[in-house]
């Protein structure tokens, strides 16, 4: 008997709908605070979809898994926070903007130019050593201490919805303009892809790359342009993550989070990048404030978050009920 | 043919100034006293790990410019980046362990993870490890634990004295009973460290204890901190380090808990944990040990014998710093147990084994503290072979925005009628698992 693919899908979504709302339906939890972590779970995952964005553009238009983005984020947050101890915030991120066309250009030329026609593993090989190079390099001009990004966001807590929840929600200003930010970036993105010329090219390539060389769309600059858009991407999320958590190395790790969302969304999907963020996001923090305190409770576990790898363990089920994410295009090869 | 006896006379010449330079370097080192030095300057914990590297570094280079050595014994030394990762930390020990004249002198990894690594090799290396406030807690014992010396405190005792500071706050130690304390802490051997000293604590006291872990590297607390917000802990204890410090504070100012609640280890408590949350870190605890944030005597001369030379590690300004100040007197540790072993077996270079001898007779009188231009920066400190700490001490301290200050009548000892029985009863259990043979320390005391 064949069971239709949206069966395993539905089922996996109704299981985690139904974890969702646990804590809320046995009454182990007050609903206000639920909605906090609900709204806090949202906002990461916003921050992590602005990376997993970077990823998904390069791998569109290039078929290049790019596991430097992460050190891409750290590496424009760096240039910004730096920058703007001289000059002011606006006039930094112009700055950081150029460095990272720069750099698009660099990586073109000395990476990605000679890898041409080269296997996938060998070009992700190539990212992984310009992750190491851009962590290293960007510590040595940069500096490894923890900088500020001064957005003159005020970081104190509102209280919302004090007349439905008893003793309110609470929101932070940040996180509400992290995610106005990003509804603008993709919208910004969603025009640059559908509307321009080069977006257009872009698709083109990365529908078919022969296709596209052969009526004239010239790779090489395909390439620079979308490392470049990768690299404003990655300005974006490393402004938005350095104002809230500050500038520092770590930023570059937790941008690894952006690999369950890519997964878990499917590589060439931009809204799977922004849906996959907001489900990996609410996720790990309904996890890690709801699921592991009893798990540690009945278990007797030595302790240790799980929100760490919680996010992992929902991509590898989706994974397993949907290989190619849940926004992904599915590949079928003919033998 | 005369091309090839050019070379060959070439190859003749390079290969004697090679040896000339080698039997030079030889002859050098044969009065040299190699400190190997564990250090993070890059990665997560760089914040840190910088500024306690370069204090390390530049009190070594001091005694070298203006005392000329330990008592004419050149000081030598080699940096090695561990990254703060423990794999990374027993690559550095093994490459650095047999260098120099007589070996590594001691080692101070500035990581409990690799500290704990390195405690199973020191029992055959025999190289001391000095843990200035952190490491093994039971490692007080110097009868199972040889070769650790975690002078100055333990996590036991850092835990201990914020307990009394708070019991202190709320009007006795009665007081606490029904109280809540959320532990946030690095989800490492260094933020599990204290754990044991507080359930004990809660027992005998009456509060409630949250365990909150935090993982690597410590960016990720929303989760830590709406659950705080929803249990409402009366006290937050903060063991964090490095960048997790700084996101504590600004987590704890986005989800509204006061900063004046929360109290930090002595990691928890430097510049750059608190300067990176702004305003918001006003008003945040912590405990200081050892050596506050200031400058004394030795500044002056680590500037006018390093720094004016050209030879400073890091940026004059910083000098002074918290983890400045720490790494400098960690340093001083190393050069005064050489000192020390120097009285028994003479000035020249000493072996780990010696080096440790020195160790468990270290006595930093108040007078010495003074010679040594440290006044106001540490307490005396006298070890044995049965106690390896030397001392127990804190204080308090609190940000105002712009500066660390003391709070008044705020020095505590560790409670050693908890401790005490906690530290011989682990390292016992630990001597038994690991089958070590125990040393009579009432009969090497005595001796």
């Amino acid at each position: 008997m064949n069971i239709p693919r949206y069966v395993p899908v539905a089922a996996l979504s109704a299981l985690l709908a139904a974890g969702l709302i646990a804590p809320l339906a046995t009454g182990e939890t007050a609903p206000g605070f639920w909605v906090e972590v609900l709204i806090g779970g949202l906002m990461t995952g916003v921050l992590y979809s602005l990376v997993a964005l970077g990823f998904v553009l390069i791998f569109k238009a290039s078929g290049v898994f790019n596991f430097a983005q992460g050190a891409m984020v750290l590496f424009a947050a760096l240039a910004v926070a730096r920058l703007a101890e001289r000059m002011p915030v606006w006039a930094a991120v112009i700055g950081a903007v150029v460095i990272m066309i720069a750099l698009a250009f660099a990586v073109e030329r000395l990476v990605l130019r000679p890898l041409v026609n080269q296997d996938a593993v060998a070009l992700l090989m190539a990212t992984l050593g310009i992750t190491f190079f851009l962590n290293g390099f960007g510590q040595s001009i940069w500096g490894s201490d923890i900088y500020e990004i001064n957005l003159g966001i005020p970081r104190e807590p509102m209280m919302v919805l004090g007349n439905v929840f008893e003793g309110g929600v609470l929101v932070n200003r940040d996180d509400i303009a992290a995610a106005i930010t990003a509804v603008l970036l993709v919208g910004a993105l969603a025009v640059f892809f559908r509307r321009t010329a080069t977006g257009r090219a872009l698709r083109a390539v990365a529908d078919d790359h022969q296709a596209a060389q052969s009526i004239g769309i010239p790779l090489d600059r395909i390439w620079v342009i979308v490392w470049s858009v990768a690299g404003v991407v990655a300005i974006v999320g490393g402004v938005i993550w350095g104002g809230k958590l500050g500038v520092q190395f770590s930023i570059s790790q937790v941008a690894l989070k952006a690999l369950p969302v890519v997964i878990l969304g499917g590589f060439e999907s931009v809204p799977g990048a922004i849906v996959g963020g907001l489900i990996i996001g609410v996720g790990e923090k309904m996890a890690e404030v709801f699921l592991a305190p009893p798990l540690i409770k009945a278990f007797d576990l030595a302790g240790g978050g799980i929100e760490n790898w919680f996010a992992y363990v929902l991509a590898l089920l989706f994974l397993l009920v949907r290989p190619e994410g849940l926004f992904g295009e599915r590949r079928i090869d003919r033998v | 043919m005369k091309r090839t006896w050019r070379g060959a006379l070439a190859v003749v010449a390079l290969a004697a100034a090679a040896s000339l330079a080698t039997s030079g370097n030889a002859l050098a080192q044969a009065n040299e006293q190699f400190f190997p030095v564990l250090v993070y300057r890059t990665g997560a914990y760089a914040p840190n790990g910088v500024p306690w590297a370069n204090g390390y570094v530049d009190y070594l280079k001091l005694v070298n410019a203006r005392d000329g050595g330990i008592n004419g014994v050149k000081i030598t030394f080699e940096e090695c980046e561990t990254g703060y990762a423990t794999d990374r930390g027993v690559e550095c020990y093994e490459r650095l362990k047999a260098k120099g004249p007589s070996g590594a002198t001691t080692f101070q990894p500035l990581s409990t993870g690799i500290t704990f690594a390195l405690t199973d090799k020191s029992f055959t290396d025999h190289i001391p490890l000095i843990t200035a406030g952190y490491g093994r807690a039971d490692s007080v014992d110097g009868s199972v634990f040889g070769w650790n010396f975690p002078i100055g405190g333990t996590y036991w005792d850092a835990a201990d004295i914020l307990v009394q500071h708070v019991g202190k706050k709320l009007g006795g130690m009665d007081k606490l009973k029904g109280k809540k304390i959320a532990l946030v802490y690095h989800d490492s051997p260094y933020g599990k460290e204290p754990i044991a000293l507080l359930q004990e604590r809660a027992k005998l006291n009456g509060f409630e204890l949250i365990l909150l872990p935090v993982t690597h590297p410590g960016v990720e607390q929303k989760a830590t901190w709406l659950q705080i917000r929803q249990q409402r802990p009366d006290f937050v204890f903060l063991w964090g380090w490095g960048v997790m410090n700084s996101t504590a504070i600004k987590e704890a100012v986005a989800t509204g808990y006061p900063r004046d609640k929360m109290y930090g280890v002595w990691w928890s408590g430097a510049e750059p944990d608190v300067l990176p949350a702004g305003d918001g870190a006003k008003g945040y605890n912590a405990l200081v040990f050892l050596a506050p944030a200031g400058k004394g005597q030795v500044h002056n001369d680590i500037v006018k014998y390093v720094y004016d030379k050209g030879q400073g590690t890091g940026k004059k300004e910083d000098i002074g710093e918290v983890l400045y100040n720490r790494g400098m007197v960690s340093a001083m540790f190393g050069v005064e147990a050489v000192r020390k072993a120097q009285e028994k077996f003479g000035k020249k270079p000493l072996t780990g084994e010696q080096v440790r001898w020195g160790l468990e007779h270290l006595d930093i009188t108040p007078d010495m503290i003074k010679k040594l231009g440290m006044a106001g920066f540490m307490e005396p400190i006298k070890t044995s072979c049965d106690n390896h700490e030397g001392a127990h001490a804190a204080m308090v301290e609190t940000w105002d925005g712009k500066k660390w200050n003391v709070v008044p009548n705020s020095r505590y000892e560790s409670d050693l009628k908890i401790i005490d029985p906690m530290i011989r009863s682990s390292a016992k259990k630990y001597a038994e698992e690991k089958k070590l043979p125990t040393r009579d320390c009432a009969k090497e005391d005595g001796a």
